[in-house]
């Protein structure tokens, strides 16, 4: 489904990202560890299409397009949903305008015909009790003075909404207390199908006790340097990146 | 991909003034330039009754002591105005079969504009009547609205058909010198509309003006006078578009608007005069003094403006509060791109007891332009227990605009209560590609944006021209972020 080759991208002439290689099939769920400053978001930023990143080499093939050829707003109506680290507030429009203009968008894309707002509403009742979001979340402006966990709900809110095939879920635990946790990671769960795959950046192994991860990355200095099963994340918990690290000096 | 995506926007932006166009129909002007024969000219090409010339003829006098105002937040380059051609009117073609018909090809440039002449065409109730250039082309619906008493004709046939009523009222709110333009077009206007509401009569269908300058080299000058009877209602719309031209335009109208006892009048604008392309080459000054006056207690005047076009606009429209109780409201959206200039706002003042207004004012400035909110909130010693409430906000597209907030408040007693809002905010890059994460286009974003902030402003607006409104301000900030 996704498929990085040897990416390279840098913002103001830094380059952050640095060789990255990464394959994702359908069904499947990869978390992405590593500590700050590794170029995790720039990852999730550059798979959106934010254009701040500038690629400098390498390819991303996507459901057999080439990514990087097209716009962050044809990459969402292909099915690609980032979740922000920091949501961003958009004061006076409201969250069931702004998520009714996304859906018609995307259908429209896919050359199906625009939901009524009678369908609309129906979609937005039946996602809201999936992701056991608030109702008053939904008749407020987008994100706007929402609280963190607030946030980070509707983030999942909206991508039960959309549908993605792949979803970019870019620290979405952090700042999180253990409830919010466990009804973000349970949306992000019950979303799961054969068809579609998750990533999942992540400082902690916390989070990965509610969404338990097919494949687990360090990536580190702007490169992928280990891959293995659910059990690194653990043993990153454990003994944290300094022995990868070593490890790579050797 | 960015070039292109700057390639498309760029194209959008530069052909977004759909109403540019120029109809090719027979005009009849007068010599250009403004001297004591044109104003006699003027009045006798309009047939008008003696007192009419000495009103103008006052009028001219007035002017020419005056200077043009000099305070404003505006760039104005010099206006010639013995450069301007004060009167043009289509020509009337002889072979049409009676005073009712509208020619053709007039009918035809309406059509184009959205705003059809014809009575069964008009699904959505709203009388409309259109003026372009100096003259009143058409009145639609004149005769089920004088069933209930209503007038509602241009201003030539009010002149004409109801001269009390048109002495009466006449200048009484906007003196013939309260200032520079107002003394100009009372010495020079050609048309306009006239709209009387007798006692206790709402008003069943919106009225309407849609002002079209078509000439070249000319200026319009039109007049509004709205009465409401006590105990009446009306709504009235305005619009106004213009062709695109290289030279700039003048545009100096008066609306004055006189609401009795009990009664309301709620006055809606959607300004969309031709602003200049791209690099300000260009549009419309649109220098327009409105005024209204409770003079009734518990009477209410409503002003909602839209203000999207023009190179540069000066214009507050104000309530003088009178009568006891009575009640004020402004709402305005103003948006400035490129090299547009706005200086807008209001003027509340408070004569009566218990009066209250209420000011809500969104600013909106993209590419090079300038954007201004001035206002006014005087509360005099007789107006006690007054209130005002304010709230102007600013919106920035962009770094290279300006947005400016200069309010005046006066309050001469200890009762009243005057407060003031304001807030000053940036449409960022991170909620566009927000947006346009979630598969919506940096257009539809900024649309999206835009109509959120302006929402307070929007709702006020009747149905029919808030979806308008909504489309125009989209249209208007296109290719202005991104």
């Amino acid at each position: 489904m996704l498929h990085i080759k040897n990416l390279k991208a840098s913002i103001d002439g830094k380059q952050i990202l640095k060789g990255l290689n990464l394959d994702v099939k359908p069904g499947e769920v990869h978390a992405i560890m590593g500590p700050n400053g590794s170029g995790k978001s720039t990852l999730a930023a550059v798979l959106a299409g934010r254009d701040i990143f500038e690629v400098t080499e390498g390819e991303v093939t996507y459901m057999g397009k080439n990514l990087l050829e097209l716009s962050a707003e044809e990459r969402a109506k292909e099915g690609i949903f980032l979740g922000f680290q920091y949501p961003i507030e958009i004061p006076g429009v409201s969250m069931v305008n702004f998520m009714k203009t996304a859906v018609n968008e995307k259908l429209k894309y896919k050359g199906e015909k625009p939901l009524s707002a009678a369908e609309f509403l129906k979609l937005m009742r039946e996602k809201k009790a999936l992701v056991e979001i608030d109702s008053n979340l939904t008749n407020r402006s987008v994100n706007e003075g929402f609280s963190g966990g607030e946030k980070k709900k509707n983030e999942i809110f909206q991508m039960a909404m959309l549908e993605p095939k792949l979803a970019v879920l870019d620290e979405t635990d952090s700042g999180l207390d253990i409830d919010a946790l466990r009804i973000v990671a349970n949306g992000v769960n019950k979303l799961k199908t054969p068809e579609n795959a998750t990533i999942v950046i992540t400082h902690y192994q916390r989070l990965l006790d509610y969404i338990v991860p097919d494949v687990v990355h360090v990536l580190y200095q702007g490169r992928i340097v280990k891959t293995a099963g659910k059990e690194l994340a653990l043993e990153l918990e454990e003994k944290g990146y300094d022995w990868i690290k070593k490890e790579l000096e050797e | 991909m960015e070039k292109e995506q700057d390639k498309i926007l760029t194209e959008i932006t530069e052909n977004d003034y759909k109403y540019g166009f120029f109809t090719d129909v027979e005009t009849e002007f007068i010599p250009v330039g403004l001297s004591e024969e044109t104003v006699r000219l003027i009045s006798k090409k309009k047939d008008e009754p003696e007192f009419m010339l000495e009103f103008r003829l006052k009028a001219f006098e007035k002017w020419k002591t005056m200077k043009m105002p000099e305070w404003a937040h505006l760039k104005i380059p010099e206006i010639n105005y013995q450069d301007i051609i004060y009167y043009a009117a289509p020509k009337k073609k002889k072979q049409l079969n009676s005073l009712d018909e509208v020619d053709p090809e007039l009918r035809a440039t309406f059509d184009k504009l959205g705003i059809p002449l014809d009575e069964q065409k008009h699904l959505s109730g709203v009388a409309v009547d259109a003026v372009m250039d100096s003259v009143s082309v058409k009145t639609t619906f004149q005769d089920s609205l004088a069933e209930k008493g209503i007038i509602f004709c241009s201003f030539s046939e009010a002149v004409k058909e109801h001269p009390d009523l048109v002495k009466k009222y006449l200048a009484s709110v906007v003196p013939i010198g309260d200032n520079f333009f107002a003394a100009l077009n009372s010495a020079v206007f050609s048309d306009g509309s006239f709209v009387y509401i007798p006692k206790g009569v709402r008003c069943p269908m919106e009225l309407s003006t849609y002002f079209r300058i078509n000439a070249a080299n000319t200026g319009q000058f039109e007049r509004t006078l709205i009465v409401a009877d006590e105990g009446a209602y009306v709504s009235y719309l305005e619009g106004c578009t213009a062709p695109m031209r290289d030279e700039n335009q003048l545009h100096a109208a008066i609306v004055e608007i006189i609401v009795e006892k009990d009664a309301e009048v709620k006055y809606s604008t959607v300004q969309n005069w031709y602003p200049g392309d791209k690099n300000g080459k260009g549009g419309i000054y649109n220098f327009v003094t409105k005024r209204g006056i409770c003079r009734g207690d518990n009477s209410k005047i409503s002003w909602t403006q839209v203000e999207t076009g023009s190179a540069i606009t000066w214009k507050y429209p104000s309530c003088i509060l009178k009568g006891n109780n009575s009640i004020g409201e402004f709402y305005s959206v103003a948006v400035t791109n490129n090299y547009q200039q706005a200086d807008t706002g209001t003027k509340m003042i408070h004569l009566g007891r218990n009066t209250k207004s209420t000011i809500v004012s969104k600013g909106i400035s993209a590419g090079k332009s300038q954007n201004s909110y001035r206002g006014l909130v005087k509360v005099m010693k007789k107006a006690e227990n007054s209130r005002n409430f304010s709230q102007c906000d600013s919106l920035l597209l962009g770094d290279k605009c300006g947005a400016h907030t200069f309010p005046y408040i006066h309050v001469d007693n200890k009762s009243s209560i005057v407060e003031h809002e304001a807030t000053t905010s940036k449409i960022g890059e991170d909620q566009i590609f927000y947006c346009n994460q979630r598969g919506i286009s940096t257009e539809d974003a900024i649309g999206l944006i835009v109509n959120g902030y302006a929402k307070e402003v929007i709702n006020q607006l009747p149905m029919e021209f808030a979806v308008e409104a909504q489309k125009l301000l989209q249209i208007s900030l296109e290719g202005s972020v991104g």
